[in-house]
């Protein structure tokens, strides 16, 4: 091991130019995985939590027909009990409403939240442009669009009309921006108390809304059908990834392709090794020649060019992953928005980044195979005799 | 003498469509310390003879004893510990490792039998050099020195693991005469001190008669073996 190792890394030292191309050969190959890999991983990670890090991964409504749930409270303990998984939890209690004057209306959709628990999941107080949460019974949290629209100012006392015609006057306690135009547009957000007074629906909620945490989200599904089988009948549990369909199978393509380049590109630099590798076979025939006329066994014979293939691996595999932040950090830098934000924000994984460097080592391992049997087969007497 | 080498009824045929035989049923024996000197004109086989003495080569049939094994049923791995251990080569050629130094090349053969190199072992091979005359030139590079230093170094190389056989195939054939005689004067100093039994290839007669025994070999054949008292 130790001579086959010191021989090879002779062999490679005296041809210096020639080993530094091969690990900048290598080092490219890596460092364009790595970068496509983060470039793709930072992409569906930020598709995803754009589309399910802030609202309802998992959502449990009752199957009757009024939809109203009222054993809620005792319903949010089993389904806690049902799933561990589940982390943040809250009821709420979904209506319509026609919010306006006389010359403009919109329908809203008020949601009566269990405030602090519904901030959790959908952080809305840290995506408060103006005012703070309602407070107060009687007081509502609109979005930024409404209050375009209507000229709307925090403390301005606003009518409702329920469906069954019904005007209630609301304090308008400040305005949202949840980053999504439709919700900003139709929600009206008001405590659990202030939404059940309001439609005259009694201690009950329409939908009980949880999240599973935005590095488990993939589960969602799984989690669902598993409360789902826990609570029995009488309730629908859906699940974003039910919801999601085109969502979910364009991540999928986009990783498959992803995958594909990756694979071509390590291929390419197998095949790139493994050809220089066959030449410095025959650069160094004389070479082995000569070792096996002194006695050196055919198995360390082909371990010279599999160390070859070590040495080149791990030098190419850290010069790939040095290129590969490089190229990923002048990514994030050099291209950017107007604001400074970069376009997509490249998700750097330690684990992505050392399993990509030990692909590469263990491709230039398999590159030298091929010399490695050639160096093994190689018989002296052919070098001796033809000089 | 007890035989040192052996070969038995040795021929050799190259090539499978268009045959050509270089040696024609050569049994021959080489006994312990002996200097035996192998001469003959260019292509008459005697190479082809000495590489096959050597485990290089294998007869198309025929049998070759090494110290009384014969070494036609040994696997790769024991030929190649026979040669590490036995078989002490000095080729026309030199082949060195242009990659290593002068030195480092004197202690391939021991690095490939133990991998590592003791103080005693490196020693040993100043030693050797000494020997030869290359104290000054031990770290340079293979391809940074003369033809009879290179030459010097491939001896001083096949003599480390003190092997019991020397084969040696025109050691000096391009060395001019005043280094030919040193290095003669040295290997038969080192046959004389250490038992080292030597079969040397030469084409220059003046050397093959400072040998104990002569041995011709033409067309494949042994024409003359001669035997020095």
């Amino acid at each position: 091991m130790k001579l086959s190792f010191g021989i090879a890394a002779r062999f490679l030292r005296s041809n210096l130019t020639q080993t530094i191309l091969i690990i900048l050969g290598i080092g490219i190959g890596v460092s364009v995985q790595i970068f496509i890999g983060s470039l793709i991983q930072g992409l569906q990670k930020s598709l995803v939590e754009t589309t399910v890090g802030n609202s309802s991964q998992i959502t449990v409504t009752s199957d009757s027909e009024t939809g109203s749930m009222k054993d809620y409270k005792d319903l949010m303990n089993r389904i806690q009990a049902a799933d561990i998984r589940i982390i943040h939890i809250s009821p709420v209690l979904d209506n319509p409403a026609i919010i306006g004057g006389q010359d403009e209306t919109q329908s809203v959709l008020v949601r009566g939240f269990d405030l602090s628990k519904a901030d959790t999941l959908y952080r809305i107080s840290e995506n408060i442009k103006s005012g703070r949460l309602p407070r107060q019974k009687g007081e509502v949290l609109l979005g930024t669009a409404i209050a375009e629209q209507f000229g709307y100012r925090e403390g301005d006392t606003i009518q409702l009309v329920t469906p069954t015609k019904e005007t209630v006057s609301c304090t308008i306690s400040g305005f949202f921006d949840l980053k999504v135009a439709q919700i900003n547009k139709t929600w009206c957000i008001a405590s659990l108390e202030t939404a059940q007074a309001m439609f005259q629906t009694g201690d009950t909620v329409s939908a009980i809304e949880m999240q599973v945490g935005i590095d488990r989200v993939f589960i969602a599904d799984e989690a669902a059908a598993n409360i789902s089988s826990k609570l029995g009948t009488g309730y629908r549990v859906d699940n974003w990834k039910a919801q999601n369909v085109q969502l979910l199978s364009g991540l999928q393509g986009q990783s498959i392709s992803s995958l594909m380049i990756q694979i071509c590109v390590m291929v390419s630099v197998v095949l790139g090794i493994s050809s220089t590798l066959a030449i410095t076979v025959m650069q160094k025939s004389r070479q082995i020649g000569i070792l096996k006329a002194m006695g050196i066994r055919n198995s360390k014979a082909s371990l010279i060019f599999l160390m070859q293939g070590l040495i080149l691996g791990v030098f190419g595999a850290l010069a790939g992953v040095g290129f590969g932040i490089g190229l990923s950090a002048a990514f994030v830098n050099f291209a950017v928005r107007a604001d400074g934000t970069p376009v997509v924000a490249l998700f750097i994984d330690q684990n992505f980044i050392l399993l990509s460097g030990i692909i590469a080592v263990l491709a230039c391992l398999a590159a030298s195979l091929i010399p490695a049997r050639r160096s093994a087969r190689l018989n002296p007497i052919d070098i001796i005799r033809n000089n | 003498m007890e035989n040192v080498i052996e070969l038995r009824g040795i021929n050799k045929i190259y090539g499978s469509a268009v045959k050509t035989q270089v040696l024609y049923d050569i049994s021959i024996s080489f006994g312990k310390g002996s200097f035996s000197s192998i001469i003959g004109q260019s292509g008459s086989g005697k190479s082809t003879l000495l590489n096959i003495m050597g485990t290089l080569d294998t007869p198309t049939t025929g049998e070759v004893l090494i110290n009384g094994v014969s070494t036609t049923k040994l696997n790769a791995n024991k030929l190649a510990s026979l040669r590490n251990q036995s078989i002490g080569f000095v080729f026309q050629f030199h082949y060195l490792l242009p990659e290593f130094t002068a030195l480092e090349n004197v202690l391939m053969p021991h690095r490939i039998e133990a991998g590592s190199v003791s103080k005693e072992v490196r020693e040993r091979a100043r030693e050797y050099m000494k020997l030869v005359g290359l104290e000054k030139v031990m770290d340079n590079k293979a391809t940074e020195m003369s033809g009879g230093q290179q030459q010097r170094t491939a001896i001083a190389r096949a003599l480390l693991n003190n092997p019991p056989i020397i084969l040696a195939d025109e050691p000096t054939g391009n060395l001019d005469s005043a280094s030919t005689e040193n290095i003669y004067e040295l290997l038969r100093d080192i046959n004389g001190k250490m038992g080292t039994t030597f079969v040397i290839i030469t084409h220059d007669r003046r050397i093959a008669e400072k040998a104990d025994r002569i041995v011709e070999i033409t067309d494949g054949r042994i024409n003359l073996d001669l035997y020095k008292n």
